[in-house]
């Protein structure tokens, strides 16, 4: 496949989100957050996860783009929030997403706004290479 | 599965189609209410479009299951896409093909066709496509607890498989 253009996979992945999720192609911005302005639920993630495998002719591992199973594992998590360590984990583990905002509050019920449709855009960049 | 909207599997190809079929016959209740006589109709007894639905998702559920010789409790979780053509009359047979396109340790989603055929014809017309993402919801509890056992896949669902000739499967 020939090398995309960052339009051409932000169209590819806007997409995916608007057949995964029933948006319209407008509240596909790249700021927009996956659960919180595009309504996504958890199996979404899931259901997107297959479809940029066939869009983009990859192969995503279980947790590899959003990876819930740090903020579900008390290692990473005290009294609701992440701590060092589990920033330090989540920050290697998600190099797609932004996590500035979230370092702030560190909240688990602020960690979904961290999925954009940018990150899943860098994500899909950083698996093609 | 606690309850069964289908009356025979006919293929069950591990991890890849699943064919099952249903009649539908006008001695069920549910098409008495769907839909009744009114001062300007007459009675127009079809088959939900829901139940249709209830029949794809038990076919792909069981391929589904089946892939993982039904040690994952599998739950429909999402429907992707479900556009039907026709209505299911009484008196025809249904047929739902199920397909894997894509299973991993979270879950699976899967594509269907479902086919209606005449018994004066014997000729498969279409009727609808339903494509469906299903959970394992083991992988997906969300903070929420399920039980043990399977409850999924219960022993009407096994007298299902037997009775179809796939005591094995």
């Amino acid at each position: 496949m020939a090398k995309l253009t960052d339009e051409q996979t932000l169209e590819k992945v806007r997409e995916v989100l608007v057949d995964a999720l029933g948006v319209d192609d407008d509240e596909v911005t790249p700021e927009a957050t996956l659960v919180g302005d595009l309504g996504a639920e958890s199996i979404d993630f899931l259901d997107i996860a297959f479809r940029l495998e066939k869009a983009f002719g990859i192969k995503i591992e279980e947790g590899e783009m959003m990876p819930a199973n740090v903020i579900n594992d008390p290692r990473y998590v005290a009294d609701g929030k992440v701590t060092d360590a589990g920033l330090d984990e989540l920050k290697k583990r998600m190099p797609h997403a932004n996590l500035d905002t979230f370092a702030q509050t560190r909240s688990v019920e602020d960690f979904p706004n961290v999925f954009t449709v940018e990150a899943v855009v860098n994500f899909v960049k950083n698996k093609l290479g | 599965m606690r309850w069964l909207w289908l009356d025979r599997i006919l293929e069950l190809e591990r991890a890849k189609r699943c064919v099952a079929v249903k009649n539908v016959s006008i001695a069920e209740e549910v098409l008495h209410d769907h839909f009744p006589a009114t001062d300007t109709h007459p009675a127009t007894p079809v088959m939900p479009n829901t139940l249709i639905i209830e029949g794809m998702a038990q076919t792909a559920g069981i391929l589904v299951g089946h892939a993982n010789d039904f040690r994952e409790k599998v739950i429909l979780a999402k429907i992707n896409k479900a556009t039907f053509t026709d209505a299911a009359r009484p008196g025809v047979c249904l047929r739902f093909t199920a397909h894997i396109e894509r299973l991993d340790t979270a879950g699976a989603s899967t594509s269907g066709v479902v086919e209606y055929f005449e018994p004066c014809t014997c000729e498969p017309r279409p009727l609808a496509t339903i494509d469906l993402m299903f959970s394992h919801i083991d992988h997906n509890r969300s903070g929420l607890s399920f039980p043990e056992h399977n409850f999924v896949f219960g022993p009407t669902f096994k007298d299902l498989l037997r009775q179809s000739g796939f005591a094995q499967a």
